[in-house]
C-alpha cells in the first residue's frame, strides 16, 4: 500500500492505462517527443487492479464531485419547464429531464414535485458545465431501481460509506437484511436511502449506517452486531 | 447559502416517528445530548460539543479605562459570529436570523443576567477596569448551536482566571501567573439554556435539543434560559404555535430538572480539568 499526496507522481504504465478518480494525465509536448506524467489530485492511498491497467486513489471525504455513470440520490429543488433541479450535494445543482425516465414520453411522463427524492445516473458531468441525470440504466435503456423514491429515510454519510455499502461483501446490509425486510438504495453522493416496514426498524438502519461510517461512528462488524443486539428490533 | 428544505419522505418519516415519540437518534423525546468538554492548555479555552454540534469559546481579559458612566463596572463583550464554518446556510457579513437570534440570546443569557460580578471587576475607579472579552468559534453545526454557544460561553467564564492584581495607592501592580495565582472571575450563577421544539401537529409531543432536521422541521422553538436555583433568565419563543400556561409550565419543570444535572456535571468536569493542572506553589 503506499500513500500519496496532490501533486505526487504515479508510476502508472499500460498501453490501455485507465485512470480513476484522484488520478490525472499531464502532457507536456516538447520538441522532439510528447511526455506524459500521471499525477495525484488528492490524498489517499494508491491502488491499482491486478493487471496494473485501472488505477485509481482511495480515500474519503464529504464533498461529492459528480462522475459519469454513478448513482446519485438527489432532491428536486425546483420545476423548469419540462426539466427539474435537483440537488445532489455537488457544488451545482443537476438538471434531470423531464423525458429521462423509462418509457417517459411527451404525453406520458412522471410528475416530481419540489421535495421528491429520486435515484438518478449521472449522464454528463462536465467541468464546465452543469451535472446532467437520467433515471434508467445507460444500455438497456430500463428503469433498473432509478426513478423517484417514495417513503423511507434518507441517511447522509461520508462517500467512504456509502462506496464500501456497494461492496456484495459488505457486511452491513446483509446483516440488516437478515433481521427484517427492508430496500435500500445507495447514492455514491453520501447519500442512503432506506427503507424498512416499521419506524423503528428504518431508525436501526439509520443508527447502524451511521455507527459503521468511517466519518462518525466508526464501528466495526462486530461492534455494529453488538449496537444492533441493543436496538430492540 | 440557504440549503434546499428537507425532502418530503424526509419530512414525513421524522413527523410519523416523533408521533409514536421516536426519535432518530435513538434518543428520548426529552432527553438532550450529553455535552462533552474539552479544555485547553490556557485557561478560559473550552470547546464544548452536544452531538456533532461543536462550539469554541474563548476568554480573554485585559485592562482598560472604563466608561465615564459607570466607573466602578467593568465589561463584557461577546464576540459571536457564525462563519460558514459551522454549515454553508451562514454566510460572512449577512447575518441570518438565526444568527441574531443566537447572538442576543448570548447577549440576554451571559451578560444581561449578571452573571459576572462586573463590580468585582474594578481595578481603580473611574481608571482601569477589566475587560473580559468572550469569543465564541462556531465550529460545525448539527442542530441546538443556541445551547451548545451559552453552554460553551459559561464554562468558559468559569474556566477562566485572570491575573492576580495588587494596589498601592494610585499603583497597580499585575502579577504574573508564575508569581501568584490568577484568580477566577466572580460568578453569581451559572445559567443554561434548553432549547424545545414543537411541531406543527398538536399531537406530537416537543422535544428538547432539537437536531438540525427537526429543528428545521420544527413550527415554533422555545428556549428556556435557567440556573440550578429554579431562576428563569430569558424565556424566549419563536414561531407560531399556541401554547397554553400549563404547557410552558411543563417546559419549565423539565428545563428545571436539566439545568440541575447539567450543573453537576459542568462543576464535575471543571474541577476535574483543576485537579489535573499542575500548579507548583513557591
Amino acid at each position: 500500500m503506499s500513500v500519496v499526496l496532490p501533486g505526487n507522481h504515479v508510476p502508472a504504465q499500460h498501453v490501455n492505462l485507465k485512470l480513476g478518480p484522484g488520478l490525472q494525465q499531464l502532457t507536456t509536448a516538447g520538441p522532439s517527443r510528447i511526455d506524459s506524467t500521471v499525477i495525484a489530485t488528492r490524498a489517499g492511498e494508491l491502488r491499482h487492479s491486478t493487471n496494473r491497467s485501472k488505477w485509481w486513489i482511495e480515500s474519503n471525504s464529504r464533498r461529492y464531485v459528480p462522475a459519469p455513470q454513478e448513482a446519485v440520490i438527489g432532491v428536486v429543488t425546483q420545476r423548469i419547464g419540462e426539466g427539474y433541479r435537483v440537488d445532489i450535494g455537488s457544488a451545482h445543482p443537476a438538471s434531470l429531464d423531464g423525458l429521462a425516465f423509462e418509457g417517459a414520453t411527451k404525453r406520458n411522463k412522471p410528475n416530481l414535485k419540489v421535495g421528491c427524492v429520486v435515484y438518478a445516473r449521472v449522464s454528463l458531468a462536465h467541468k464546465d458545465m452543469e451535472p446532467e441525470l437520467e433515471c434508467f440504466d445507460a444500455q438497456t435503456r430500463k428503469g433498473e431501481g432509478f426513478g423517484e423514491l417514495k417513503g423511507g429515510f434518507i441517511v447522509r454519510c461520508g462517500l467512504k460509506m456509502c462506496r464500501d455499502l456497494l461492496d456484495p461483501n459488505h457486511y452491513l446490509l446483509p446483516l440488516l437484511g437478515g433481521r427484517f425486510p427492508h430496500e435500500s438504495a445507495v447514492g455514491l453522493n453520501g447519500r442512503v436511502w432506506v427503507s424498512a416496514k416499521e419506524i423503528k426498524e428504518t431508525i436501526a438502519m439509520v443508527r447502524c449506517i451511521e455507527a459503521a461510517d468511517p466519518d462518525g461512528g466508526g464501528l466495526d462488524a462486530q461492534g455494529v452486531k453488538s449496537f444492533l443486539e441493543t436496538l430492540d428490533v | 447559502m440557504r440549503p434546499p428544505s428537507p425532502s418530503i419522505p424526509e419530512k414525513e418519516f421524522l413527523f410519523s416517528a416523533l408521533k409514536e415519540s421516536l426519535r432518530l437518534d435513538g434518543r428520548l423525546p426529552l432527553e438532550i445530548r450529553t455535552p462533552t468538554f474539552k479544555f485547553g492548555e490556557e485557561l478560559g479555552w473550552v470547546e464544548c460539543s452536544l452531538g456533532k454540534t461543536r462550539v469554541l469559546a474563548q476568554v480573554d481579559g485585559k485592562m482598560v479605562k472604563p466608561q465615564p458612566e459607570r466607573p466602578f463596572e467593568g465589561t463584557i463583550t461577546i464576540v459571536s459570529e457564525i462563519s460558514p464554518m459551522a454549515s454553508t446556510e451562514y454566510e460572512i457579513g449577512r447575518p441570518s436570523d438565526e444568527e441574531v437570534t443566537i447572538t442576543r440570546m448570548l447577549d440576554k443569557v451571559l451578560r444581561r443576567s449578571d452573571a459576572v460580578d462586573k463590580e468585582s471587576l474594578c481595578v481603580l475607579a473611574g481608571q482601569r477596569v477589566w475587560h473580559i472579552s468572550l469569543t465564541l468559534h462556531f465550529l460545525a453545526d448539527a442542530g441546538n448551536l443556541l445551547d451548545c454557544a451559552c453552554l460553551a460561553g459559561i464554562v468558559a467564564l468559569k474556566h477562566f482566571r485572570r491575573p492576580d492584581i495588587e494596589v498601592i495607592g494610585d499603583e497597580v501592580t499585575v502579577h504574573e501567573p508564575t508569581e501568584r495565582a490568577p484568580v477566577p472571575l466572580a460568578i453569581h450563577h451559572t445559567p443554561f439554556c434548553f432549547t424545545f421544539a414543537f411541531f406543527p401537529d398538536a399531537t406530537t409531543p416537543p422535544v428538547v435539543d432539537p437536531s438540525h432536521l427537526e429543528q428545521r422541521l420544527s413550527a415554533g422553538l422555545v428556549s428556556i434560559a435557567l440556573n440550578a436555583q429554579k431562576e428563569i433568565c430569558v424565556l424566549q419563543k419563536l414561531g407560531g404555535v399556541p401554547l397554553g400556561t400549563d404547557d410552558i409550565l411543563r417546559l419549565v419543570d423539565v428545563a428545571v430538572g436539566k439545568a440541575k444535572e447539567m450543573h453537576n456535571l459542568v462543576e464535575a468536569q471543571l474541577r476535574e480539568d483543576w485537579a489535573g493542572r499542575k500548579v507548583e506553589v513557591r
